[in-house]
């Protein structure tokens, strides 16, 4: 995995980094190089990954460059998964993968609907999960969990409305009692495996 | 909405009249019936049932149709069709972007028409009642009849929430016009 991951970084020349984390292959890669760096990906001999398996997004709001836009490849010939991550602030768009995975198009759509990362020649860049006509990226940390609106059937206009969110009782957190974030530290089964560097 | 109303008579003389007619035609192969009743029984034992299962209470709701609890033994039949459905079954939870065509299939059901809510998430969003993206009950969209709680709710809840509703339109036995 490692021969692997040397050889993409010097072949194509594409990549700002790469690590091996977990017993997977990760390569960190710069927007405008990214379709450089797929194309490689599915085209050299040593690579062929033929799929693309996943296109998702992480929101990290802390950051200047606040979202990861992480690709899963697959390769079915060598029996190999690589991750690809780059990483675009909310203006910039990230050219779309679509030339080169057609499956990359819904996933795009995804991360575009519940993110808002804008994904340059896209062929049809349309929300795909939330309501005809939503508002916001529910996905993003700044997005509160209730949302800003909510439905119902208005009998005097016959169709549903939207109206803003009016909840009779607030939403509770069960912090103290709850076995996940129970304010002391203790390691769930499989937690472990956080820290170990492999 | 028009309602019929028997005029009132003496019960006695009524009854001795429907006993004496009713032994008269029997010989002839007839039976004698009120007709509200008639038709209240025509109508609850032949529910033809809306399946609209959108979550994991859709399966419970299969449960109730196969051989174990047997809806079919009621009269109430799977129908996917909203035109010739009398009850609308609705199983799970009840996202926005599905309440529009919600709405849409029980306005294309026929009078009379019903509508069960099965589970939490369609009594009242249940575990997603704080979600952006989900209806707090379906009752914000349809009229409901009958609630059946249950996360989900067993076939053996649904059965009964089916006979519940049975006995609601016994209890009303209107002619609604």
């Amino acid at each position: 995995m490692d021969d692997l991951g040397a050889h993409i970084a010097q072949k194509s020349g594409a990549t700002t980094g790469w690590s091996v984390r977990l017993g997977e292959l990760m390569l960190d890669t710069t927007p405008d190089k990214l379709i450089a760096l797929l194309t490689f990906l599915k085209n050299d001999p040593r690579c062929l990954f033929a799929q693309l398996v996943d296109v998702c997004g992480v929101d990290w709001p802390e950051r200047e460059k606040r979202f990861d836009v992480v690709y899963n490849l697959l390769s079915l010939r060598n029996n190999q998964r690589v991750r690809v991550k780059v990483e675009i602030d909310e203006a910039t768009p990230v050219p779309s993968a679509a030339a080169v995975y057609s499956s990359a198009t819904w996933f795009e759509r995804e991360a575009y609907d519940l993110y808002g990362v804008w994904f340059a020649d896209h062929p049809d860049l349309r929300r795909i999960l939330t309501d005809y006509g939503f508002e916001g990226h529910p996905l993003r940390k700044d997005f509160p969990l209730t949302g800003f609106v909510e439905m119902r059937w208005d009998d005097v206009q016959k169709r549903v409305i939207y109206e803003p969110v009016k909840l009779t009782q607030e939403f509770r957190r069960f912090d103290f009692l709850s076995p996940w974030e129970g304010g002391i530290e203790r390691i769930l089964p499989g937690d472990e495996k956080a820290t170990e560097t492999n | 909405m028009g309602v019929i109303t028997p005029t009132k008579s003496n019960p006695a003389a009524e009854a001795a009249l429907s006993r004496a007619l009713n032994d008269e035609l029997a010989d002839k192969g007839f039976v004698v019936a009120q007709l509200d009743k008639l038709v209240s029984w025509a109508r609850t034992s032949s529910l033809w049932g809306l399946t609209f299962g959108l979550a994991c209470c859709g399966v419970e709701m299969i449960h109730c149709w196969m051989s174990r609890y047997d809806l079919d033994r009621f009269g109430v039949a799977p129908m996917p069709s909203p035109r010739s459905a009398d009850v609308m079954i609705v199983a799970g939870t009840l996202c926005n972007k599905m309440a529009p065509a919600l709405r849409k299939i029980y306005d294309q059901m026929a009078e009379p028409r019903y509508v069960i809510s099965m589970g939490s998430c369609a009594n009242g969003g249940g575990y997603y009642h704080y979600s952006y993206s989900v209806v707090r009950g379906c009752d914000r969209i349809v009229p409901v009849d009958v609630y059946v709680p249950g996360c989900p709710p067993t076939a053996e809840a649904l059965l009964y929430g089916v006979l519940q509703l049975q006995k609601k339109i016994r209890r009303t036995g209107t002619l609604v016009r």
